[in-house]
C-alpha cells in the first residue's frame, strides 16, 4: 500500500491553471464571508428597523390618544381668548421680510432672530373645531384652574369654567357659582348621591360667553388641570373602555368601535369556516388522489398565481358572482316577498365577504396544507396500509392527524391575511355605519345576510370620509392599534392551538 | 405459547450461532436434513462448484436449490414463477419458494437483493409504486393473491408487517394497537381491550406499557416502538406475520427481546423475516432462503443453509467471504 502512495506522490505536480484559480479566489470580494455576512445582516436591520418604526409609531400614537391633556386658555393679538387642548405644533422658517416686520415687538423679535428665525404655530382643539394660532400672535397663556373637559353624546368636546348647574325643577335655585362648588355638586349628582334632579350644566367660556350643556349629552367631563395622575388614569381607563364597548357617534368621530371589532372577529371567523375545509379538502385532492402530471402542476401554478391577484379583483368577484348572481337566485327562490326593494342576499353582507376572503386566502391554505401533507412521513401511510386500511381511512386516521399543525399554519396565514383585508370588502358587504350587529339575540342569532363594520374599513372612514378630519386623525391611530392588536390576538390564539396538536401529535423523540 | 418441537429449537437455543452443530435430536423432526447433513463430507460433493454468478452476469436463468426437506411442512404461502419489475428494471427473476405453516422463514442476502421487494409483494405494498409491474402467482392459505378480482384491503387485513424502521402512528399507545380493528369499524370496548391487552402481551410489551396505555406512542423508546408496531401487526391475527428488518434499528437489548418474541410466536403464526444479522437468522428462523440479484439461490432448513449449504455462493454469503 505505502509503495503505491509513494509512487502516485512523485507524480508531476498539477498544471498551473489549478494554481492560479486558487489565487484569483482569494482576491475574489465573494470568497470571503466577511461582506456578505454585513449585507445580508444589514439588510435585515433595514427590514426590522421599517417595521419596527411603524409599529411604534402607531402602537405611540395609538396609545396615548386618550391620555387626558391639560386645557390651555391662549390669548391672542386680534384680542381673542381661546380654550382648548394643544393637539400637534409646527417648527417653520419666518423669511426675512416677515422677520423685519415684527420690529415694532421688540421683545418677540429678540426672540426669534436667537432662535434663528423659526418660529412655531400650534393646533388647538377648541369647542368650534380646530385652530392654528401662530405663535407670534401670542400674547399671554394660561392654564385655568377649573377648566372643564366636556365630551357631549353630540357635538363633540366643548371647554369652560363651570358656572352653575340649573335643577330640573325651575324653582329651585341653581346652585352656587364657584367653579369648585359647581363640579362637586356635578360629581355627586354623578354619582347619585344628591336628590336634586339636574337639566343642564351652563359653562363659562373665556370669552366670557356661557354654554349650556344639557346632562344628558354629557358623556364625560373632568377638569383637566386638576387631575392627578390617578384622575388621568381613570379618564384614560373610561376613555379606552368606551372605544372598545361602544358603538361610534357623531359620524363616527366619537365613540367606540365595538361593533367594528364584533364585524372584524365574525367576519373572519367565518372566513376560516369557509376556508379551511375548502383549502384542507382541495390539498387533499392535489397531493393524494391526483396522479401527478401536467394537469396537476399547472393546478397548482394557478392556485400559487391565485394568491397574487390584487385584492379588489376579488372584491369585484365576489360582487359580481356572490351579490348578484349566488345571493339574486336566493331571494328569489326564499325571500321573494321583499323583492326589489329590500334585497337579503342580493346585495353585500357578512356571507358574501367571509366566502369573498376565503377565496382570497384559499392559496395560503392549500400551499401549506400541500406541504404538510408532503411531510407526513410515508412509512406512516404504509404502516397504516399494512394493517389493511383503506386510502380515506389511512387519511383520516393517520394523515390529516399529523398534517394539522401544517394546516394550522396555513389558518394562521390566512388570517394575517384576511383579518386585516379592505378593498374587496368595500364591494361585498362593509359599511360605514351599521345599526345592528352581525349577531344578536334575534333569530336566528347571526344574520349572514346583514351589512357589517370592520376595523380596516372604519380606518379608511375616519381617515378619509370623516367630515372632521382633524378630530378623527388620533382616532385613526388608535384603530389601526387595535387593528393589528386583534389580529395579533387572532394569530396568537391560533399558534396556541397549533402548539397543542404538536405537542399531541409530538414527533418522536428516537 | 407452544414450541413445536422441530429440528431448529434446539439451533435457537444455541448461545454461539456461527457453528451451529445439528444435533442428534433432528433426525427425529427432518430425517432428510439430518441425513443430509450426515452423510456429506465437510465439503460435500453435492455442492454445486459455484459459477451461478457468473451465469445470473450472463443473463441465465439460474434455478432455486431446493433443499428437500421443504417440501416437508405444510404451506401457507405460496410462490410461483413471481418476477417483478420496477419501471423497466427487473429486480425479483422467477422467484419459487413455498413459506411453511407456523414456522419461521428468514430471507438472506446482500444489500439490493430484492428481499424487501419480495416481502411487500406478499402483501402487495408494490400496488402503492406506480412504475412496478408484476408476472407470476402468489398464494395465501390457496388463495390468489395477485388475482383480479382480489380485494387489497381485505388481503393485507389477513397479514401483518413490521418494518425496518418503527413507525408508529401519532396517537396514544391503545389507539396503536387496535388501529386494524378500529378501521374494521370495531366499537365494543370490551373487546378493543381484550386484543390490546392480549396483543401487548405476544409482543411482551405488557408490562412496560399497562400504566401508560392513552399516552402518546411517540414516547417509546426505539425498541419498545418496534415492539409496538409488532403488537399492531398481531392484532388481527394475521395468516403470516411479514418482517422487514425488525431488530436494524434496535440496540442488542431490545434485539434479543425481539428476538424472543419470534421464536414465542413460532408455532401460532407463520413469520417471513427479512435480516442481514446472519446470527439472528440463524437464531430464530426454521428456514432460510438466500437471496442474490433478484434471484432465490438456495432455499432450505437453517441448519443446512448455515453449515452445509449446497452452492457455493451461499456459502460465501453466510461465512462473510462476499455481500
Ligand atoms: N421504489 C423503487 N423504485 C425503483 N427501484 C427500486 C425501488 N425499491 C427498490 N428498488 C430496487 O430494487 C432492488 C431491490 O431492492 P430491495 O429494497 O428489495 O433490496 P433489499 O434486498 O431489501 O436491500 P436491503 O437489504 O438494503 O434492504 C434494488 O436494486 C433497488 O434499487
Ligand atoms: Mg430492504
Amino acid at each position: 500500500m505505502s509503495v503505491t502512495f509513494l509512487v502516485e506522490s512523485t507524480a508531476p505536480p498539477r498544471p498551473k491553471p489549478g494554481r492560479s484559480r486558487r489565487a484569483r479566489a482569494r482576491t475574489s470580494l465573494l470568497a470571503h464571508g466577511e461582506p456578505l455576512v454585513w449585507l445580508n445582516g444589514g439588510a435585515l436591520a433595514l427590514a426590522l428597523a421599517m417595521i419596527v418604526g411603524m409599529l411604534s409609531l402607531i402602537f405611540g400614537q395609538g396609545i396615548s390618544t386618550f391620555w387626558p391633556q391639560p386645557l390651555y386658555a391662549i390669548h391672542t393679538l386680534d384680542g381673542e381668548v381661546r380654550l382648548g387642548e394643544l393637539t400637534r405644533a409646527e417648527v417653520f422658517q419666518l423669511s426675512a421680510d416677515e422677520l423685519e416686520s415684527l420690529r415694532q415687538r421688540p421683545a418677540l423679535h429678540a426672540r426669534l432672530v436667537a432662535a434663528g428665525g423659526s418660529t412655531r404655530r400650534t393646533q388647538m382643539r377648541t369647542a368650534d373645531g380646530f385652530v392654528w394660532i401662530d405663535d407670534r400672535t401670542v400674547t399671554k397663556v394660561e392654564k385655568p384652574e377649573w377648566g372643564l373637559v366636556v365630551e357631549r353624546r353630540e357635538g363633540g368636546r366643548c371647554y369652560g369654567v363651570p358656572a352653575t348647574l340649573l335643577p330640573a325643577d325651575d324653582s329651585t335655585k341653581p346652585s352656587s357659582s364657584e367653579p369648585g362648588a359647581v363640579w362637586r355638586t356635578f360629581t355627586a349628582w354623578r354619582r347619585g348621591t344628591t336628590d336634586i334632579a339636574y337639566r343642564g350644566l351652563v359653562l363659562k367660556t373665556p370669552d366670557d360667553n356661557t354654554l349650556e350643556v344639557p346632562l344628558a349629552n354629557v358623556v364625560r367631563a373632568y377638569p383637566a388641570n386638576q387631575l392627578n395622575l390617578a384622575g388621568q388614569l381613570g379618564v384614560y381607563a373610561s376613555r379606552w373602555w368606551e372605544f372598545l364597548s361602544t358603538a361610534p357617534r357623531d359620524a363616527n368621530t366619537e365613540g367606540g368601535v365595538f361593533p367594528a371589532i364584533v364585524g372584524t372577529v365574525v367576519m373572519t371567523f367565518f372566513m376560516s369556516l369557509a376556508v379551511v375545509p375548502l383549502g384542507v379538502l382541495a390539498a387533499l385532492y392535489l397531493r393524494e388522489y391526483a396522479k401527478p402530471g401536467l394537469l396537476v402542476s399547472l393546478v397548482r401554478i394557478a392556485v400559487n398565481n391565485l394568491a397574487g391577484v390584487p385584492s379588489i379583483v376579488f372584491g369585484v368577484f365576489g360582487l359580481g358572482f356572490f351579490c348578484y348572481a349566488m345571493g339574486a337566485s336566493l331571494d328569489q327562490l326564499f325571500f321573494a316577498d321583499r323583492l326589489p326593494s329590500q334585497p337579503t342576499f342580493g346585495k353585500g353582507g357578512l356571507l358574501w365577504s367571509a366566502l369573498t376572503l376565503a377565496l382570497l386566502t384559499l392559496p395560503v391554505v392549500i400551499v401549506a396544507t400541500e406541504e404538510a401533507l408532503a411531510a407526513v412521513p410515508g412509512s406512516m401511510r404504509e404502516g397504516s396500509y399494512a394493517c389493511g386500511a383503506s386510502k380515506w381511512q389511512t387519511i383520516r386516521r393517520i394523515v390529516l392527524p399529523r398534517a394539522l399543525p401544517g394546516v394550522m399554519t396555513g389558518l394562521i396565514l390566512a388570517l394575517a391575511r384576511g383579518a386585516g383585508e379592505v378593498a374587496p370588502l368595500m364591494l361585498v358587504g362593509v359599511t360605514n355605519l351599521a345599526f345592528e350587529l352581525p349577531i344578536d339575540g334575534t333569530w336566528p342569532l347571526v344574520h349572514l345576510d346583514r351589512k357589517f363594520m370592520h376595523l380596516g374599513f372604519h380606518i379608511y372612514g375616519l381617515g378619509y370620509q370623516s367630515p372632521n378630519s382633524e378630530a378623527t386623525r388620533s382616532l385613526v391611530y388608535t384603530t389601526t392599534f387595535l387593528l393589528i392588536a386583534l389580529v395579533g390576538v387572532l394569530n396568537l390564539s391560533a399558534v396556541w392551538l397549533r402548539s397543542r396538536l404538536r405537542k399531541r401529535y409530538a414527533l418522536s423523540k428516537f | 405459547m407452544t414450541f413445536p418441537m422441530n429440528s431448529t429449537s434446539v439451533l435457537s437455543a444455541e448461545p454461539e450461532p456461527q457453528a451451529p452443530r445439528p444435533a442428534d435430536g433432528d433426525t427425529a423432526a427432518s430425517p432428510d436434513s439430518a441425513a443430509e447433513t450426515r452423510n456429506l463430507p465437510r465439503l460435500g460433493t453435492l455442492r454445486t462448484s459455484g459459477g451461478r454468478l457468473e451465469a445470473i452476469a450472463r443473463g441465465e436463468t439460474v434455478t432455486t436449490e431446493d433443499h428437500a426437506g421443504v417440501a416437508l411442512d405444510e404451506t401457507v404461502l405460496e410462490i410461483e414463477h413471481f418476477r417483478l419489475w420496477y419501471g423497466s428494471k427487473q429486480a425479483l427473476f422467477d422467484v419459487t419458494l413455498k413459506i411453511p405453516r407456523g414456522k419461521v422463514t428468514s430471507l438472506i442476502g446482500p444489500s439490493g437483493c430484492g428481499k424487501s421487494t419480495l416481502l411487500r409483494s406478499v402483501n402487495r405494498m408494490n400496488d402503492l409504486i406506480d412504475t412496478v409491474r408484476i408476472d407470476g402467482t402468489m398464494r395465501l392459505n390457496g388463495d390468489s393473491i395477485y388475482h383480479k378480482g382480489v380485494d387489497v384491503i381485505e388481503l393485507r387485513k389477513r397479514m401483518g408487517m413490521v418494518f425496518q424502521k418503527p413507525n408508529p402512528f401519532p396517537m396514544s399507545i391503545y389507539e396503536n394497537v387496535v388501529y386494524p380493528l378500529r378501521i374494521d369499524g370495531v366499537r365494543d370496548r370490551a373487546t378493543l381491550d381484550d386484543v390490546m391487552e392480549n396483543s401487548l402481551r405476544g409482543a411482551a410489551l405488557w408490562d412496560e406499557v399497562r400504566d401508560r396505555l392513552h399516552e402518546s406512542a411517540l414516547s417509546l423508546s426505539g425498541g419498545q416502538q418496534q415492539r409496538l408496531c409488532i403488537a399492531r401487526a398481531i392484532a388481527a391475527e394475521p395468516e403470516v406475520l411479514l418482517l422487514d428488518e425488525p431488530c436494524s434499528a434496535l440496540d442488542p437489548i431490545a434485539t434479543s427481546k425481539v428476538e424472543d418474541l419470534i421464536s414465542e410466536l413460532r408455532g401460532s403464526y407463520s413469520v417471513l423475516i427479512v435480516t442481514h444479522n446472519m446470527q439472528q437468522a440463524a437464531r430464530v428462523s426454521d428456514y432460510t432462503a438466500f437471496m442474490y440479484l433478484g434471484r432465490v439461490i438456495e432455499y432450505g432448513l437453517t441448519p443446512t443453509v448455515f453449515t452445509n449449504p449446497h452452492c457455493k455462493e451461499t456459502e460465501d454469503y453466510v461465512t462473510g467471504r462476499f455481500g
